[in-house]
């Protein structure tokens, strides 16, 4: 579930109230002191006992892959159930009301309401100009949000699918994340730029496109990532908020997924990743939809006796190193499951971020699972396998912690 | 700031549940300001929505094709064909359009090339029988002072550049009436998205001359904190929106400033400029489009100098200039001679009335001449004659031609010219050496304002070139405070 672990760094001041308190160890237990050696990693035959009981007792509050778990709803009010999709609307709506220069723009956002529903119902609510439905052009309605933005409006600029968004790639990276600088902070740009990306079912290798990629470079935009119904929300409203462009991305099998967020205000920290389950074996960074496969592996992996701790790193840009750089050094061992291609993926700079940093508490070579440097097949069992499977994750954790 | 529209949106919907959902006399809440639109086709063909799984799809989508076709005038046009004339009629998506029987494809060039406005003849004096937008005598002088102003911190930075002083400049020479009179047509709240060869729309505003000595200097009084190129102005405190060097991105910037002052329903406009190779650019085309669509209230001034680099129009595009690309879009556009103040003038008063009364983007093609290279890094000589460069710096000089107007209107003599000349000369030398003598940005400037607030990996990456920089401090410029 959503937790706000860790400071968070000077970026922005957001409001992170996060009302779920969960049963998780504190920060303070967590830090270098737990510096292990005791736990060797178990193999499946004996010598499994106490590993075995601490398994067990971390069952029980196993995040399943469906964000739902009990737990973590006792501990605060009721709240509402519902679908991503329409946990990003809320944000959106709620940011809509409280702010009059917020406004959406991009194809079919208006009466048709998005080509995922997003902004259902937005256009008949705050009319046509404020939820605007532009003609095919990314760059174009892209530079007009840049436009916009530097004019006093907070536009939130939304590609229908992040694929297309490489065509606005010259307005994102020479204007959008460049003219406060340039201009010497006299213009800013607090514009948020989101779409659905990643591998869905047979879509074509254009419309399965991992843009966080291709943008990780580009200096002075931010980059966030949301999986939950919870985060995404949260996400949002912290983007909204900035002062600075925000590129969100959604993921195109991600909007049916159902949970119950709380009915009280709250934003996420755009900066700080989040801690999905707490373990003390290995580290397994992921985020969007690679998280639930990580989770559907860590299943498999408690049951094999197994300890993962695992992080929806959730800001891909700048990476929430403390919070990676801590679990890095309780586990010292690190597998990084995504779903960008192997070159020059958020895999790859993540693993040279953290060998950089934190090479002392590295047992192992960090393994990093990504997708093949291939365009994804149209066929289904071929497109099954360019993405990680929860199969290679356990294989993997095994391998890495022999 | 904006208007908070909730209110109207919930009375404008009771209204309509009121009336009747088939009431076609419901005014869409954002369309307030277009005042002809006050009937609206009803049997408007709704191809929409064709997947849409809403119940009352029909109803939604008779609202919905109601306040989208709204403005769209061919469909208003032909409403006034009579019946009669129905079985000659076909309707199909975008409105009613006669048929016929006969194959004929639209011409690719009109017969006769676009008029160009034009108000005063080559020497000077007013056309007979022109219409134009009179200029008293304290515009007109500020005018011409500020053409020679310009033209003469382009030839003192230019030199400057041959000299090595500065690291690159681009002139505006051969296109100063169009630097100043159009921004003399415009007010100080208007905002300004510009190509990079206008700064003569930011002198005209008030930007000093110690200013863009700094800018070009790159020192630490920059406003840009010395992140961007000489040339390359930008001053919030003067609307001019900080030059990118990506030609015709500005384009969709304008569009999208025009929408924030049409919400916000201020009386200002968005203008941006660029150049005739500019206008072959992808932003250019969805710009006007996008323009028209929204009626943005936007002006596009093209300075059509007859090269973009080394590419002379005739490689750049086949139709008749980029004025005939106006209607194209569905943009009302005028052709306009570049070196004639007046006409400029004119035409960008009349411009800015449309757009902001009517809400509509005008398209102004200024034609005139690239007198100078495209910039320090080229010698145009080599792709051009010279005598054809010649001719157009001193026969067909806007500035003279402004001149010889307002001394035949005794607003100007030959003394006041050497007065003003010389004046400034040394003002802008002066600008020039203190611009020189001041500090440069320091090391900090290279890390802030990439965020709000740096980053720690940027922190990080300060420490680590202050350190480097402390280790071997021979290796860096020692002007430069650390």
């Amino acid at each position: 579930m959503a937790t706000i672990v860790g400071a968070a760094t000077a970026l922005s001041a957001s409001k992170s109230f996060d009302s779920r308190k969960l049963h998780l160890p504190s920060r303070g237990s967590l830090s270098v002191s737990e510096r292990k050696g005791s736990f060797l990693v178990v193999r499946s035959d004996g010598s499994v006992v106490h590993k075995a009981h601490r398994a067990q007792k971390l069952i029980t509050n196993a995040v399943a892959t469906k964000a739902d778990s009990s737990a973590a709803s006792t501990a605060s009010k009721p709240g509402h159930e519902l679908l991503l999709f329409e946990a990003l609307r809320e944000g959106l709506e709620e940011e809509m009301d409280r702010d009059p220069t917020v406004c959406v723009m991009g194809e079919d956002v208006g009466h048709y309401g998005g080509s995922y529903k997003v902004t259902k119902g937005l256009a008949t609510k705050y009319g046509d100009l404020r939820v605007l439905d532009t003609p095919i052009a990314e760059n174009s309605f892209t530079g007009m949000g840049i436009g916009a933005a530097m004019t006093g409006l907070r536009p939130i600029v939304e590609g229908m699918n992040m694929g297309f968004l490489l065509l606005a790639f010259n307005q994102i990276s020479n204007n959008c994340g460049m003219l406060h600088y340039t201009s010497g902070g006299q213009f800013k740009i607090p514009i948020v730029i989101r779409g659905p990306g990643g591998v869905g079912r047979q879509l074509g290798a254009e419309h399965s496109q991992r843009l966080e990629s291709y943008f990780q470079s580009i200096p002075g935009i931010q980059m966030v990532a949301c999986s939950t119904p919870y985060n995404a929300k949260g996400l949002m409203k912290a983007a909204i908020r900035s002062e600075n462009p925000v590129i969100l991305f959604e993921h195109v099998l991600l909007y049916n997924l159902k949970e119950r967020i709380p009915d009280e205000e709250y934003v996420c920290s755009l900066e700080e990743a989040e801690m999905v389950r707490p373990g003390e074996h290995v580290t397994i960074l992921t985020y969007s939809r690679m998280r639930y496969h990580v989770m559907q592996a860590a299943k498999t992996l408690v049951n094999k006796g197994y300890d993962p701790e695992v992080i929806d790193i959730r800001s891909l840009k700048p990476f929430d190193l403390h919070t990676i750089g801590n679990s890095v050094k309780k586990t010292h061992r690190v597998l990084i499951v995504e779903e960008c291609m192997r070159t020059g993926g958020i895999g790859a700079s993540l693993t040279a971020a953290i060998t950089e940093n934190f090479n002392d508490y590295l047992d192992a070579p960090i393994i990093c699972l990504s997708s093949q440097d291939v365009p994804t097949p149209y066929a289904g069992t071929l497109e099954e396998w360019t993405v990680v499977q929860p199969a290679q994750i356990v294989t993997a954790v095994e391998q890495l912690c022999q | 700031m904006a208007l908070c529209m909730r209110k109207s949106p919930k009375l404008i919907n009771l209204l309509k549940y009121r009336m009747g959902l088939f009431d076609m006399i419901t005014p869409c809440f954002w369309n307030s300001t277009s005042s002809h639109h006050q009937e609206f086709p009803v049997k408007a063909p709704i191809a929409h929505n064709l997947g849409n799984p809403d119940k009352d799809l029909s109803v939604k989508t008779t609202l919905f094709s109601a306040c989208r076709f709204k403005s769209t005038k061919p469909e208003k046009q032909l409403n006034s064909l009579n019946d009669a004339d129905d079985n000659k009629v076909l309707d199909f998506p975008g409105g009613k359009v006669r048929f016929s029987p006969k194959m004929t494809f639209i011409s690719e060039s009109p017969e006769e090339r676009t008029q160009c406005y034009r108000v005063l003849d080559d020497n000077g004096q007013l056309i007979l029988g022109s219409n134009l937008v009179q200029v008293g005598e304290e515009l007109a002088v500020k005018m011409y002072t500020d053409m020679i102003t310009l033209q003469t911190m382009d030839t003192l930075f230019y030199e400057a550049q041959r000299q090595g002083r500065i690291s690159f400049y681009l002139t505006t020479i051969g296109e100063e009436a169009i630097n100043i009179a159009t921004a003399a047509a415009l007010t100080a709240d208007d905002h300004v998205f510009p190509q990079y060869r206008e700064p003569g729309v930011l002198l005209w505003r008030g930007f000093t001359l110690q200013e863009f000595a700094n800018q070009c200097f790159v020192n630490k009084a920059d406003h840009g904190k010395g992140r961007q190129m000489p040339v390359h102005y930008g001053s919030n405190k003067h609307n001019y929106f900080t030059v990118s060097s990506t030609i015709a991105t500005q384009l969709p910037h304008a569009v999208g400033a025009a929408y924030a002052l049409k919400m916000d329903r201020k009386d200002a406009c968005a203008v941006t400029y660029f150049g005739d190779g500019g206008s072959s650019e992808g932003d250019f085309h969805a710009a006007l489009n996008f323009a028209a669509v929204l009626e943005a209230p936007v002006i596009f001034i093209c300075r059509n100098n007859g090269w973009a680099i080394s590419t002379p129009t005739s490689d750049q595009f086949r139709s008749d200039g980029v004025v005939v690309r106006g209607s194209a879009y569905g943009v009302q556009s005028i052709r306009v001679d570049g070196n004639d103040a007046l006409a400029i003038y004119g035409a960008v008063h009349a411009a800015r009335k449309m757009a902001i009364t009517e809400h509509r983007p005008i398209l102004i093609e200024a034609l005139t001449y690239r007198v100078g290279h495209h910039s320090t890094s080229d010698d145009s000589t080599k792709y051009r004659p010279v005598d054809e460069i010649e001719w157009w710096k001193w026969a067909r000089d806007p500035v003279t031609r402004f001149r010889k107007w307002i001394e035949s209107k005794y607003w100007w003599s030959s003394e006041a010219e050497s007065e003003f000349r010389s004046s400034v000369r040394q003002q802008l030398l002066h600008a020039i050496q203190v611009a020189e003598k001041a500090e440069k940005p320091p090391v900090a400037d290279i890390f802030t304002d990439v965020y709000d607030v740096p980053p720690s990996n940027l922190h990080e990456q300060e420490k680590l070139l202050r350190e480097t920089i402390r280790r071997h401090p021979r290796d860096y410029p020692s002007d430069v405070p650390a």
